[in-house]
């Protein structure tokens, strides 16, 4: 059948395209502007080339350095976290029931965590990790250990650790149970005629069959854990020191903070094309898998 | 290799206190002998698959016990069963390759490397998977796939019986007959005990040499293909197998002879001890009712319509308030849709709700 031409239709697309335009492209437009120009007090701006983005992109220079850092610091936390919540989200889906009354519950249970507002969750592990009142941070002294979120670096990592992996393992566990249910019965009817091992079971069969969750659950939880911004700010406020300054935190120091417009677009800027960057690297690496496979 | 005994074998989905008129399976008691290839027939929910996963241990009997050479093995769990089975649609393992596909069941139960080569080069010359061996088995087209399912049912030379579960869905028709052939050619040179389940009389009776119709739970009838159409045991059996399937008909019946609609028809033995208050039918296969010019002699029909199917035609012909079938002698014309039924009174059956009745000889 011969495919109609009739740019009319892109009146249908029209609506979409404005909302798109306002809500993205305009804003993005702006930083970009920022980006490119130094602005002197009421609003007068000079031209400023690229150098916003030498120097940003310079580890010698003061911002360059703290840019470093701080890109640094998101790299391991959102490897660190992918690294704990896959297999984490992906042995409890394997734990949870397949079918009974159990499921309904255990299901609502997992999900709680991901319906609470981000300052809320910053705000409920804020106290929880105090040593002295929260039950948390009081748990952990009692025990003899030497726990201080605010005051301590590794204390402030292991703190925002356990927040991301409570808030956001449930999303690994919901979307590898979803995959896992998909799997037909005969799947597993075969592998005990075949008197295959549980392990076996795992790797030939789970494994490939939750593949393609597993891609969307990775791109989620690194772009989400990329950016994370409220539990550091409301938790530790970035430190101690420097130690759990993300780029996200930089980023709203330098724009709000010092009000260095010029710097702070740069950084948004690079900032963004890291995350496509490596989100386009992840999706193609993990959908070439199945390409690599069938041949 | 083993004979199956199935001892008052009985299962409910909904547990053992389930109402036994429930129950998927109801009691059976049948033996499968060594080396035979079984089809089970029957329509669906008729709790064929339900037999099967009984036999493989993917499900638990409710009642009952399962015998393999006299070894009662209903408390063994599937691995430890030593059966194989085939299922509907295909499973294969998506990060092996087609050889060890067909390995995986020999690998995982130890059996020394030489030997699992020789095995699936086998298997895989048997079923024309050789240029495939070590192609990854995910690429494949879903017939490659399910060859790679049955080979895998296949490869184990030590297994009681292999259970084939309406393994031919996904095939298309011209490669199903091909396969058809092939797993009978198979059961011939393995010497494996095949029971194979489908709901297609075509593949039922071209595969196995003894087929057990079952119907509602029950095991209603189990014989040779000839023996299910020329004595079938249940009216069920009469309407299931053959195309068109039997006619049956309310009639009575007094010794050697029934009446229908007025008419008297020979019956080749003698009912003289029909159980009382019981429904009573004749059943007679089309193929043993021909349709001929009336005759003052013959039970009078119209014929409704005449279908050709090619080597035979099929009057369809009614006789008061019942439906015929009956064949269409070669040179019958037709004369204003009038016609006589001429009965064969050896074929002429006698049921009691619905369960064959044997005659006396004399």
């Amino acid at each position: 059948m011969k495919k109609t031409v009739n740019n009319r239709a892109w009146l249908l697309v029209a609506p979409v395209m404005i909302v798109v335009l306002f809500s993205a492209l305009l804003p993005m437009m702006t930083v970009v502007n920022y980006s490119l120009q130094d602005a002197m007090a009421e609003n007068h701006f000079f031209w400023n080339g690229d150098s916003w983005f030498r120097d940003l992109l310079n580890p010698h220079t003061e911002i360059g350095s703290r840019f470093s850092g701080a890109l640094e610091r998101n790299l391991i936390f959102s490897f660190v976290v992918l690294l704990i919540e896959v297999p984490l989200g992906i042995a409890l889906a394997l734990a949870l029931p397949r079918r009974g009354w159990a499921v309904g519950p255990c299901l609502v249970v997992i999900a709680l965590p991901m319906l609470i507002p981000w300052n809320v969750v910053g705000t409920m592990w804020q106290i929880f990790a105090r040593a002295d009142i929260g039950l948390f941070g009081a748990a952990l002294t009692g025990m003899g250990l030497h726990y201080n979120d605010t005051q301590d670096p590794v204390s402030a990592w292991f703190t925002i650790l356990v927040i991301d992996v409570w808030h956001w393992t449930p999303l690994v566990i919901l979307l590898s149970y979803a995959g896992l249910r998909a799997i037909p019965d005969p799947f597993y009817q075969a592998a005990r005629i075949d008197a295959a091992s549980r392990w076996s079971v795992f790797l030939n069969i789970e494994l490939p069959k939750l593949q393609r969750v597993l891609v969307l659950a990775i791109l989620l939880r690194f772009m989400q854990s990329f950016m994370i911004y409220t539990e550091p700010f409301v938790v530790t406020g970035g430190g101690p020191g420097d130690a759990t300054t993300f780029l996200s935190i930089d980023l709203v120091k330098i724009a709000l903070g010092q009000v260095d417009l010029g710097s702070a677009a740069a950084m948004s800027l690079v900032y963004y094309l890291i995350t496509i960057t490596l989100c386009w690297i992840f999706f193609t690496a993990m959908t070439q898998l199945d390409l690599l496979k069938e041949t | 290799m083993a004979r199956i005994d199935l001892v008052d074998l009985a299962h409910s989905y909904g547990g053992h206190h389930a109402d036994p008129a429930s129950f998927a399976l109801k009691p059976i008691t049948m033996t499968w002998r060594q080396g035979g290839a079984y089809a089970l027939l029957g329509p669906s929910g008729c709790g064929k698959t339900t037999l099967l996963n009984l036999i493989s241990g993917i499900v638990t009997p409710s009642r009952g016990k399962i015998l393999f050479d006299g070894v009662d093995i209903t408390p063994l769990t599937t691995q430890k069963r030593n059966i194989a089975q085939v299922f509907q649609f295909p499973v294969i393992y998506d990060t092996m390759t087609v050889g060890q596909n067909l390995a995986f069941p020999l690998r995982n139960r130890g059996v020394p490397k030489v030997e699992i080569e020789a095995r699936v080069a086998e298997i895989a010359r048997l079923l024309d998977l050789t240029p495939y061996l070590s192609r990854k088995a995910t690429g494949l087209t879903a017939d490659a796939k399910q060859k790679i399912s049955l080979g895998r049912g296949l490869v184990r030379s030590d297994v009681a019986a292999v259970l084939f579960d309406e393994p031919l869905t996904v095939i298309d028709p011209e490669l199903k007959w091909q396969l058809r052939s092939k797993l009978k050619a198979l059961h011939r040179d393995l010497d494996l005990t095949m029971i194979y389940v489908t709901h297609d009389q075509t593949e039922a009776l071209t595969f196995a040499d003894t087929v057990v119709v079952m119907h509602d739970g029950r095991v209603v009838q189990s014989g040779t293909p000839a023996e299910l159409f020329e004595k079938p045991a249940h009216t069920f059996v009469g309407y299931f197998i053959g195309s068109p399937g039997m006619n049956v008909v309310a009639a009575e019946v007094r010794g050697r002879e029934a009446r229908i609609d007025g008419h008297t028809i020979a019956l080749d033995r003698s009912y003289d001890a029909l159980p009382p208050g019981a429904k009573i039918e004749i059943g007679v296969r089309p193929e043993f009712v021909d349709v001929v010019a009336p005759a003052p002699e013959l039970l009078s029909a119209t014929i409704e319509r005449i279908d050709d199917l090619g080597r035979v035609q099929f009057a369809r012909v009614r006789v008061g308030d019942a439906k015929f079938a009956a064949r269409v002698p070669p040179g019958f014309a037709a004369c204003d849709g009038a016609a006589g039924l001429k009965f064969d009174p050896a074929h002429v059956h006698v049921y009691a709700d619905s369960r064959l009745v044997e005659g006396a000889a004399q």
